[in-house]
């Protein structure tokens, strides 16, 4: 027997590529003609354009031509939000690609410039003189939902452009009035900046002769990607061609479709030569979505015992200046459906405000949502931890959900698929000596150290999802996947899907599936993916699916495959199909071991057809549509052990100890490696990423500079566990991991500093914990001494 | 990332450096300074005159003191020997610029031009007494440290002159060490302190050196931290004493950014001298 290759940690078969630079990104993919764009970008957060004066770009060496709002209005449709949350009088203001007589954010476009060359490109676009009128600016959601405030479009009232309540309000009232503790907290999830290693990238060639479009660019989700340029452009959507080439991370930032994707289709078409942009670092911390910006006020009402009875919160959601494609979805249905979290928990309730403000638009950023929830859940089990006077862990412990195998419904709607949360946290207690750490913790508070933890239970809901859930929440696609499993005649597996990976390393898992399930040697299966003529429809790479969606997919496409190598060795052998025994992708004839055929040789006699079975069509490829019927729910519980200098603010990062269950591991190194990278996006939200803006609506953070990007050094070597609890309606159990890491670790390490800051009185400290807020925060505890 | 255009003059020599560098050039040695701000056309010089092969500015000499070629990289003065024998505050605080890339390219000489605030090495210059040797197309002069450095991003250069080396005296005989609080984000100095100690025989402290950097807008001298340290046993009550004094001694010119202000970075200089301190006697 050998080694089963589901599960093995083998290394990542795209690393090689990507270590050694050779991988081809979209602005590696160079065209003869193609002309460069540079998009003349508003300096003002809110200003009516006045005039645009293009004449001097227009008269510089190799500029090709300049187009405003008005040029494009006639072959260029404004961008759709694609995600029409109902029963949340839902306002979509019209977001055309370069703003139509106003700007709404600093990075807002206003003109465009063709030109031969990317410096020329820019210095024209830097001679097109805007003349503009400054009008008043607000970015804090909660500020821009009050009346008053400058309002950013004239068909969106009071700047609200949702509003969306789960739950019943006067049975949380019942609870919360009957409770015997309530606690409350105002909390900011500060804004974020995704940081993709690569920026965004799209490059258009339209051909005349054939009227179709091919544009390469940096996308999650190629085949969303030519619905809406399909959609802008007015071409039919089997006239364009999207190509997203090797894609270097995305977040949930190359979801969205921008004006920039569309702006070059439309100027290749209107040209009839290739259009070519590729953003700076400055422009991405500019216009490429932002995620989270939350102002959240949050109550938990409890028992005395401990007993958790019900969550409520009032959360605005900040906008930015046009809705982004997925933006009215995130702090909504994946916001406020994870209410409950892990727990026993009764009551929920959410008003959810979706909020424009002059900010960069918002969207789906690793999480997306759901970090907002487990966070402001965590957050107020430490405070009804701290009021009763009970340990938190034990407030959890008491509260958690029992195991459960197939199905619990909880007060959110959501059904979980299976879970097994006492077992998880039990794991990640027992890993990080929890009794041992209270008793150090005192020990070192006597000598005037102070050490911290913080204990984060969760579960999150992602495998986005099934069709009909999608179609019911407003989201303007479905959410299945299909795939193709297509072997040669010599017996090499080539895979297509209509997933997007960028980074994930599915090309490695979902080659492991296929292995798992149909016997070719994992280095035979090659995974193909991005581009719409070549692979099956799919709805991309986000949400955590991939594996647990497309790689449903293959799985069963494999078994179909599998079933029809079985009938056909049994006709080659002259044997019947149930006296045909599989092993190691080899087929024999019980009782005749010597009797063999290989999986390749099946393959080969497939597509040779020379001798079919009655009926049996000729080939070796089959294709399957997988539409889940429930989100999977991983969970898991992290800890984060934690030291603050109180001198300096300073916050060290002692321990982390990861327990998570995504099922079973398909590959335990590329798990391990999606957990490190959650976990420290997820931090760096908790101790040193945010966004800050000046109250003009200038981003200050513009740079890495002032950005606190999370750094190596930071962290200690993470301490991993798992349990595993297969998901019951799974064909292979999998759950995704994508997320969990960013989901958990936030509150974690949070909670962990408030943790250690307790003796010196200290309760509340907005994100992120800067040496300087904690700092701050010491001396105002302290009465202002130090 | 995309600079506005400009011409490009490589010079072998000083002299040619000097005779090629028109109104609105610059020189360019590492380019781990101004390469980025041209990058994000925060500055458009319209010529470039590249001086990082010119074999006159490389080198560190040891005789009497130390003589720092302007274009001597932070990397090349981190590990010398010399450097680290006379001053090893400096080697220390070169060693701290950026990471191996940024300090195998960026240059002393760059550096200090650039008079960037929270930049390692001009807190160690001035602390010790530094002096910076340039010249120009009238011929050469040197200004002390603290004069050199002006204000934010100023200094006492003018314009077509060309810095060739630094002199630094020889503090063997100290008990020097530059410890700074890296910002989490770009890893300049939040602050940096720079204390030299020439400590007598009967334990008493003779003199200090202490400076600070990152929380001003430029390297300052701290005379009553100095003052506060000398001729004490530099015990508990005097290093106290002087965390106090280098908190008024920068008071004039604190600097802070959006997420570190001057308050915090004025208290820090406090912690960090004691910590300074500390790693001197270490």
């Amino acid at each position: 027997m050998s080694t089963r290759i589901f599960g093995s940690g083998i290394k990542r078969r795209e690393d090689p590529r990507l270590i050694t630079g050779e991988a081809r990104y979209t602005d590696d993919i160079k065209l003869p003609g193609v002309l460069h764009m540079a998009v003349v970008r508003s300096p003002y957060a809110h200003a009516n354009i006045v005039s645009i004066d293009s004449s001097a770009a227009e008269a510089m060496d190799g500029v090709v031509a300049v187009y405003t709002s008005e040029d494009i209005s006639d072959g260029l449709a404004g961008l759709p939000t694609a995600w029409l949350i109902p029963d949340s009088d839902l306002k979509t203001p019209e977001h055309p690609a370069l703003a139509k007589g106003k700007a709404r954010y600093v990075g807002d476009g206003v003109a465009i410039v063709l030109a031969d060359d990317r410096y020329r490109a820019q210095d024209a676009a830097d001679a097109v003189v805007v003349d503009y009128e400054e009008l008043p600016a607000v970015i804090d959601p909660e500020e821009a939902a009050q009346e008053g405030a400058p309002l950013i479009h004239d068909d969106v009232d009071g700047n609200i452009a949702f509003r969306w309540v789960m739950g019943d309000r006067e049975a949380s009232d019942a609870v919360f009035d009957a409770a015997d503790v309530v606690v409350s907290e105002r909390i900011l999830q500060q804004r974020l900046l995704p940081t993709a290693m690569e920026p965004r990238s799209a490059m258009a060639q339209y051909n005349p002769a054939t009227q179709e479009l091919t544009l390469w660019c940096t996308s999650q989700n190629p085949h969303i990607h030519r619905f809406i340029i399909s959609a802008v452009t007015g071409l039919n959507e089997n006239k364009v061609r999207v190509i997203a080439p090797e894609v270097g991370g995305g977040f949930g930032s190359k979801i969205p479709c921008y004006p920039d994707e569309a702006l070059v289709s439309w100027a290749s078409i209107k040209l009839g030569v290739p259009v070519k942009w590729t953003e700076t670092r400055s422009e991405n911390y500019l216009i490429t979505i932002h995620g989270r910006d939350h102002v959240q006020h949050v109550e938990m009402a409890a028992s005395n015992d401990g007993t958790l009875l019900g969550v409520r919160a009032t959360v605005y959601a900040g906008m930015g200046g046009y809705l982004s494609t997925a933006a009215p979805g995130i702090p909504t249905i994946l916001h406020g459906l994870l209410y409950v979290g892990p727990y026993t928990m009764g009551s929920v309730f959410c008003e959810s405000i979706g909020v424009m403000t002059n900010g960069t638009p918002t969207d789906a950023y690793r999480g997306a949502g759901r970090p907002e929830a487990t966070f402001l859940l965590e957050r107020m089990v430490d405070n009804v931890a701290r009021e009763i006077g009970m340990d938190p862990v034990e407030v959890r412990r008491k509260n958690l959900i029992p195991a459960f195998e197939d199905g619990y419904e909880v007060a959110t709607t959501l059904i979980y698929d299976s879970g097994d949360y006492p077992a998880a946290f039990e794991k990640a207690l027992d890993m990080a000596g929890y009794g041992d750490f209270r008793a150090q913790q005192e020990s070192a508070a006597a000598q005037g150290r102070y050490l911290g933890i913080g204990v984060t239970a969760y579960t999150e809901m992602c495998g986005l999802g099934p069709s009909q859930v999608a179609g019911a929440v407003g989201f303007q696609g479905g959410l299945w996947e299909s795939a193709t499993v297509r072997v040669t005649p010599t017996g090499k597996v080539q895979a297509l899907i209509g997933a997007s990976p960028h980074g994930q390393g599915s090309e490695t898992t979902l080659a492991q599936i296929i292995s798992e399930e149909l016997g070719f040697p994992v280095d035979d299966i090659e995974v193909l993916h991005g581009d719409t003529t070549e692979t099956p429809m799919g709805w991309g790479t986000y949400g955590s699916r991939t594996t647990p969606v497309t790689g449903a997919a293959l799985a069963q496409a494999s078994r179909k495959l599998k079933e029809k190598a079985r009938v056909l060795a049994a006709h080659l052998m002259e044997a019947n199909v149930d006296d045909i025994e599989y092993a190691d992708g080899s087929f024999s004839v019980k009782g005749s071991p010597d009797q063999a055929q290989s999986i390749q040789d099946v393959a080969l006699m497939a597509h040779l057809a020379w001798n079919m079975p009655e009926g049996m069509d000729p080939g070796f490829e089959e294709s399957q549509f997988y539409d889940p019927p429930n989100f999977v729910y991983p969970f898991g519980t992290h800890i984060a052990i934690v030291e603050v200098d109180a001198e300096t603010g300073e916050i060290e990062l002692q321990r982390y100890i990861a327990v998570d269950d995504c099922g079973p591991q398909i590959n335990p190194e590329i798990v391990a490696g999606q957990i490190h990278g959650g976990v420290v996006q997820g931090v760096a939200q908790a101790l040193c990423e945010g966004v800050v803006y000046d109250e003009n609506g200038q981003l200050l953070t513009g740079t890495m500079m002032d950005y606190c990007m999370p750094k190596a050094d930071m962290f200690p070597n993470f301490e991993l566990g798992e349990t595993v609890t297969p998901s019951p309606h799974h064909p292979v159990g999998v759950k995704g991991v994508g997320e969990t890491g960013t989901i958990a670790s936030t509150p974690t390490v949070y909670n962990a500093v408030l943790d250690a800051l307790a003796p010196l009185g200290v309760t509340q400290i907005d994100m992120p914990l800067t040496s300087a807020k904690v700092w701050s925060a010491i001396q105002d505890a302290n009465g202002g001494g130090s | 990332m995309w600079p506005n255009k400009f011409d490009y003059v490589r010079a072998g020599s000083v002299d040619e450096a000097l005779s090629s560098i028109t109104d609105d050039g610059k020189f360019l040695a590492g380019g781990h300074s101004l390469l980025p701000v041209m990058k994000l056309r925060l500055d458009a010089p319209e010529q470039l005159v590249d001086i990082g092969r010119i074999s006159e500015l490389q080198g560190i000499s040891a005789n009497g003191g130390l003589t720092i070629g302007a274009g001597a990289t932070h990397d090349a003065i981190a590990t010398s020997a010399d450097v680290q024998a006379m001053c090893g505050a400096l080697a220390s605080a070169c060693g701290q610029v950026g990471d191996q890339g940024v300090r195998n390219f960026g240059t002393l000489g760059g550096n200090i031009a650039h008079a960037d605030p929270a930049s390692d090495p001009p807190t160690v210059l001035v602390a010790v007494g530094a002096s910076v040797n340039i010249q120009g197309a009238g011929g050469s002069r040197s200004v002390g440290a603290q004069d050199f450095f002006v204000d934010l991003f100023e200094t006492a250069l003018d314009d077509g002159e060309l810095i060739t080396s630094v002199s630094v005296p020889d503090l063997s005989d100290h008990q020097s060490a530059y410890v700074k609080f890296p910002h989490p984000a770009s890893r300049y100095a939040i602050v940096g302190v720079c204390v030299a100690l020439k400590m007598n025989d009967d334990g008493s402290c003779d003199h200090a050196h202490v400076a600070v950097g990152g929380a001003t807008v430029k390297a300052v001298r701290c005379s009553s931290a100095e003052a506060a340290l000398a001729g004490t046993t530099v015990d508990d009550a005097a290093v106290n004493a002087a965390a106090e004094a280098v908190k008024s001694d920068i008071a004039d010119w604190l600097a802070g950014d959006i997420a570190y202000p001057e308050s915090y970075r004025q208290q820090m200089a406090g912690v960090f001298l004691k910590r300074a301190v500390a790693a001197a006697q270490g």
